[in-house]
């Protein structure tokens, strides 16, 4: 049995973890939380030469070819340094979709650019207020014009394409929209995490291009999304890591009554849940990981898991690594704030905890429904 | 990234399959796989039987211990193999039971600390079965601080170096049914706690010893109280030095710690299927919103606890040493027991009362996890000290301050209200 990553997936981990910890420091971040840009356009293009953008991209697509074994252990290393850059709609997300539905003519078109951070690409499902399903898509494409409006979009308002569910004579599609053309409008959104914008797309006869197979929008909208919720994952499981370990250290430093604070049960043991928490998302990340790498038939089943489990312990990480900062910790200048508002916007991307609990269970119950697995 | 066994992992598999489908007593696997929460499901045989007698078999074939030398009974297996045969032998794992304290725990320290002559007399029919030991620690005065203890142990005055123990341990697992024990007692009550113990091995049938059941909280007895009296021995059955007895007691519970963190059931597979036939006014108890919820949190838990025993078997698999990620299992698989079976009652409405295997929903099986898993929570290290492990071994905290840690033992107070 190896389940575990290999050597040399592990040193890919250690070279991104090198190289974030030069170009993406909690001064970037704070950069990007404090002024006008929406992400860190030189740490995105760095990403992007690295190879990083592309791992799970084939060759022939202007990828590295690696594979998601690799692309999980660089997520780790984003979400560890709560990296501000649209890496989940555009990697995660956009380009997922275009691997598993696009024609050649549509993957030849943006895979490279998405590859390389040339262009950024999102998935825009929602429209508004409420979980997204089936039945709450209202936009709808006609003649291969796309109406309606999405919000929020993830990075819509630096996104150069758009992956947009909308329907078609009632049947639901996933469809390609160029944000650069016509028939778009973007409005950017105030959010709890200013380092991953958020955005309102508005489509006026915008002209929108089939992916996939007309009527199977949500079906694939699933799948991609399923890709994600595990990539996802690992940015939550390194950024629960990364708090723990501020938490950690700050119990370690900071004297109170004459003693380290970190010598205190009330607050070894809150670190000690932490790490329980962040230990169990961890084998349930590895657990998704195995899936998406093999393609495994219980791919639905280990993506809800890993999701449910890194969203648990990312918010409990961050939030109990303010608690131990004690006042610092709610301060502008800690950076515990950065992570407690990753962990909280990460928990409502791709579809909030509630959401995802439901799927799980709709999931274990097919499984165990289903025939005998072989 | 992979599941798969090694080559050579699979033919120890496939070798340890054949021999169990050729050798396991078939006609106790019904009942065994209605086993359930401290409970074999053994009702037309004897279980102290049964249980040696597999034991035997499997000592006779080299299927025994196998992580002890072949010298002591054992079979020299890796780790690894030790892995693969727990999940071979499947439901007939449940007649291990009984062996568990004396293969885990007291086997390793004899094989630690005893003389080769000792060793090479004790340690076989362990290993067979043929001998059930058990670990004599734990004492009204010292749990979670087992040094403690106060049952002493005094060098005789005739000159025969015989040692005469009088005290009380217990929470002893399995000393009704021991032929051996290993047991901790204090030879020096002037120096500091844990310099004055000293540990022995004696036969459970000595002169002085005297096992009382316990009765648990919840009707059943499965621990005891031992009484010692005037119980006399030879030096020749210590254990380390006089004063090492901590030394030597780490040694049990390093090997405590291995045997029971590993593979604990958290209820959720039984819960899961609880509710997918449990039928409720508005439907399926699954079908409902707050229960979805509920569940998909206890699912990731027993998930999130057997990946990542995954990740420690794999770990062996690669001959290395896993990593501090399994001290984990018992502190989650214990809380989310407990609070699991209350919502399976819960969903049982006032129903849920009834602890009644005939009448009770489930067979009454939440019932009784519900009545027995606050010891979970307690035995083997409580939650409160495991998380001292975790954050004291794991994440680099400072330990707690001990204000007894330089006062001789005979100083310490005994009441928090004196």
């Amino acid at each position: 049995m190896n389940f575990d990553f290999s050597d040399d997936q592990k040193q890919l981990r250690d070279q991104a973890r090198r190289f974030l910890a030069d170009r993406c420091t909690p001064a970037a971040v704070r950069a990007i939380l404090e002024g006008p840009e929406s992400f860190d356009r030189e740490l995105w293009k760095g990403l992007g030469e690295m190879g990083f953008l592309g791992a799970a991209i084939p060759e022939a697509y202007g990828g590295v070819g690696l594979g998601h074994l690799e692309l999980c252990v660089i997520a780790e290393e984003l979400g560890r340094a709560i990296a501000p850059v649209p890496v989940a709609s555009s990697i995660y997300q956009a380009a997922e979709a275009l691997m598993i539905a696009g024609s050649e003519a549509q993957k030849q078109a943006w895979l490279p650019k998405l590859a390389s951070g040339e262009a950024i690409g999102t998935l825009a499902l929602g429209e508004g207020v409420g979980r997204v399903s089936e039945k709450s898509v209202r936009a709808t494409v006609s003649g291969g014009r796309l109406n309606g409006v999405k919000t929020p979009v993830a990075d819509g308002d630096v996104a150069d394409l758009a992956i947009v569910a909308a329907k078609d004579g009632g049947r639901l599609s996933l469809y390609l929209v160029d944000l650069n053309g016509p028939g778009v409008s973007r409005e950017t959104l105030t959010t709890i995490d200013p380092t991953r914008g958020q955005a309102t797309l508005t489509f006026s006869d915008a002209p929108a291009e089939l992916l996939g197979v007309a009527g199977d929008g949500w079906r694939l909208a699933a799948e991609v999304l399923d890709r994600a919720a595990i990539l996802i994952a690992f940015e939550q499981v390194g950024g629960a890591d990364r708090a723990l370990e501020m938490g950690r250290d700050y119990a370690l430093d900071r004297m109170a009554f004459g003693r380290p604070i970190g010598s205190f049960q009330a607050v070894k043991h809150m670190l000690a849940d932490m790490y329980v928490s962040a230990t169990l998302a961890r084998s349930n990340a590895y657990y998704g990981a195995w899936a998406l790498s093999t393609g495994a038939a219980e791919l639905p089943v280990a993506a809800a898991t890993a999701r449910v489990s890194a969203t648990e312990a990312f918010q409990h990480c961050s939030k109990n690594n303010i608690q131990v900062h004690g006042g610092m910790g709610f301060t502008w200048a800690f950076d515990c704030h950065l992570y407690y508002r990753r962990s909280n916007a990460l928990a409502l991307a791709i579809g909030s905890q509630s959401t995802w609990e439901d799927l799980l269970i709709d999931r274990l119950r097919q499984r165990n429904d289903a025939p005998a697995a072989a | 990234m992979n599941f798969d066994d090694t080559p050579e992992e699979a033919a120890f598999r496939a070798e340890a399959r054949a021999w169990i489908e050729a050798n396991a007593p078939k006609e106790l696997e019904a009942e065994l796989k209605r086993g359930g929460f401290g409970n074999n499901g053994l009702k037309s045989v004897d279980t102290i039987t049964a249980s040696k007698a597999w034991q035997k078999k499997k000592a006779e074939a080299g299927w025994a211990c196998l992580h002890w030398p072949k010298a002591y009974g054992g079979r020299g297996a890796t780790p690894i193999e030790r892995v693969i045969w727990g999940q071979e032998e499947g439901v007939y794992g449940a007649l291990s039971g009984l062996f568990i304290i004396g293969h885990g725990m007291c086997g390793p320290t004899v094989m630690a600390w005893a003389d080769e002559e000792t060793k090479t007399r004790l340690l076989p029919p362990l290993a067979s079965g043929e001998h059930i030991w058990c670990q004599l620690f734990s004492e009204p005065a010292g749990g979670s601080d087992l040094a403690g203890l106060r049952t002493a142990a005094v060098q005789a005055t005739d000159g025969s170096g015989d040692w005469i123990i009088n005290g009380q341990k217990i929470w002893t697992s399995g000393a009704q049914h021991s032929d051996y024990g290993i047991v901790i007692t204090r030879t020096d009550p002037t120096v500091a706690k844990h310099k004055g113990l000293t540990m022995f091995w004696l036969s459970m049938k000595t002169p002085g010893i005297e096992v009382r059941p316990i009765k648990q909280a919840n009707g059943q007895s499965g621990f005891n109280e031992v009484y010692f009296t005037d119980v006399r021995i030879p030096d020749s059955q210590r254990l380390g030095a006089v004063g090492q007895g901590w030394q030597v007691s780490l040694t049990t519970l390093m090997n405590e710690r291995l045997s029971i963190g590993s593979g604990m059931p958290t209820g959720f597979p039984e819960l899961f299927d609880f509710c997918m036939n449990l039928q409720t006014e508005d439907g399926l108890a699954i079908d409902d919103r707050s229960v979805r919820s509920r569940l998909a949190q206890y699912a990731v838990k027993a998930s999130g606890l057997k990946y990542t025993g995954m990740r420690a078997i794999s770990a062996l698999s690669k001959g290395e040493t896993p990593g501090p990620e399994n001290s984990i299992g018992k502190l989650v698989a214990g809380a989310t027991m407990q609070e699991l079976a209350m919502f399976a009652l819960d969903l049982q409405g006032q129903g849920g009362v009834v602890r009644d295997p005939e009448l009770s929903a489930a067979g009454a099986r939440f019932q009784e996890m519900l009545l027995r898993s606050p010891a979970t929570r307690v035995e083997g290290g409580t939650d409160e000290i495991l998380r001292n492990i975790i954050a004291e071994r794991v994440l680099g905290l400072p330990g707690d301050i001990r204000v007894d840690k330089d006062v001789p033992f005979k100083d310490i107070p005994t009441s928090g209200r004196a």
